[in-house]
């Protein structure tokens, strides 16, 4: 690969939610910064921009990455998931979605997005955690609004329950 | 804030990483995870005028056993490490900090040697490689070098690295015969920047014990197997040495305390696992 200007603006492409999506970005532009003004999803809301509260939370090629500690130039030839991905096209929530509307996992919901990107790579590799090991996962992200406490009830009745 | 404008190249060996921070002079910097340097360039804290990323380099992206240590690449990510299946029995005192560095979210992609090159005075990776008397491999246009662990780090933020190095590798010994490893922090949530973090280890002569977050870098101090009063006024001694500091998080008074406090927990913790 060449070097990048820091001055110009390059091609960036990659499978956003299953569908191939191209915008342009100069190299200090950052993957939220891309994902909300160059591609225009409205999910990677951005919190602290240092890493820290985790709202920009996605997913890169089935790793779970902060949207804001990751250059859009890094993400090219990338497979990108958001919170979008999760409900169906007609606009059926997932049964995540639906356990933390039950337990009102959320208020605001500024948090949530990057919480539920989150926990789809996390319940991929340890499907029955215990609330201890949520607890210590759900450290990464910043909620000002639930306590947590709805957000873990959400967690562990979906992991007890559900059928997908 | 947005980070200042840069130069971006990704690279696909040290070999051409190591040339492309010579032509980029002081200011180029190498990105492999980012999750320390990120937040330095976002805050403006740095402002390079290349970036170099490694994190696609394979050559550097690997965790290898050999001559009584574990080499761990510079491209390798802390979540690799934690996966290990060496890990618990080859480095128990790194299986024990890991789950203390950063969250589940950061592991994913930051780096060991990232970690190490960020040089934060209150790292739990610093910490591990200096008890433990690890290396780091370092390489630049003129050629190799290896630095032992209490010459790598200088101080807060600040290595042994000169411009046109970057780190390649990390040695971390592997835990010997009738040795006992312990680790513990205090942070104000898991995963946050810890207030003070403790490594010990016991042996059957001696116990050692190093301490993250007073000074500007882990310092290390090694007894004979001290009991009771002389354990207590031993710590009490290196606390006052490491001095301490005030910030939002905790008094100088406070950290002291807890290497006082923590400091007998954790050896007592590394004498009951001794092998």
């Amino acid at each position: 690969m060449s070097k990048l200007n820091k001055d110009a603006r390059y091609p960036v492409t990659m499978t956003l939610n299953g569908e191939e999506v191209t915008g342009h970005a100069e190299p200090r532009m950052l993957l939220s910064d891309f994902l909300t003004h160059e591609i225009g999803i409205t999910s990677c809301h951005v919190g602290c921009e240092h890493g820290v509260c985790g709202a920009c939370t996605v997913i890169v090629d089935g790793t779970v990455m902060r949207g804001c500690l990751t250059l859009a130039v890094q993400a090219d030839g990338t497979t990108v998931e958001t919170a979008e991905s999760l409900a169906s096209k007609d606009g059926k929530l997932s049964e995540l979605q639906l356990a933390f509307k039950k337990h009102h996992g959320l208020q605001c919901g500024y948090c949530t997005t990057g919480i539920l990107m989150s926990l789809t790579a996390y319940l991929e590799e340890n499907p029955k955690p215990t609330e201890e090991e949520l607890r210590d996962m759900l450290s990464g992200h910043l909620c000002r609004c639930t306590g947590y406490v709805g957000i873990v009830k959400a967690v562990l009745d979906y992991c007890e329950n559900s059928t997908e | 804030m947005k980070p200042k404008a840069f130069d971006y190249l990704k690279v696909s060996s040290a070999e051409e990483a190591v040339v492309a921070l010579a032509q980029g002079g002081e200011d180029a910097r190498i990105i492999a995870g980012g999750l320390s340097l990120m937040p330095m360039l976002n805050f403006r804290l740095a402002e390079p005028s290349i970036l170099i990323d490694i994190s696609k380099v394979d050559s550097l992206n690997y965790i290898r056993e050999a001559d009584g240590h574990v080499e761990i690449g510079a491209a390798t990510r802390q979540a690799d490490l934690m996966r290990w299946d060496g890990l618990a029995d080859k480095l128990p005192l790194v299986n024990a900090a890991l789950p203390y560095v950063g969250h589940y979210q950061t592991r994913a992609k930051g780096t060991v040697c990232g970690s190490l090159s960020h040089a934060d005075p209150s790292s739990e990776l610093p910490l591990c490689l200096a008890v433990l008397e690890g290396e780091v491999d370092l390489q630049s246009t003129n050629g190799k070098r290896t630095i032992p662990a209490d010459q790598f780090q200088t101080g807060m933020l600040s290595t042994a690295k000169q411009a046109g190095e970057m780190i390649t590798a990390a040695r971390y010994p592997t835990a010997k015969d009738g040795c006992g490893y312990a680790f513990t922090e205090m942070a104000q949530r898991r995963g946050d920047f810890a207030i003070v973090a403790l490594a010990a280890i016991a042996s059957a002569k001696s116990i050692k014990l190093g301490i993250g977050g007073v000074a500007d870098r882990p310092t290390v101090r090694e007894w004979d197997l001290l009991e009771g009063d002389a354990l207590n006024n031993a710590l009490n001694e290196f606390a006052w040495d490491l001095g301490g500091y005030d910030d939002i998080h905790a008094t100088a008074r406070y950290r002291r305390e807890l290497v006082r406090r923590l400091g007998r927990r954790v050896i007592e913790e590394a004498k009951t696992c001794r092998s």
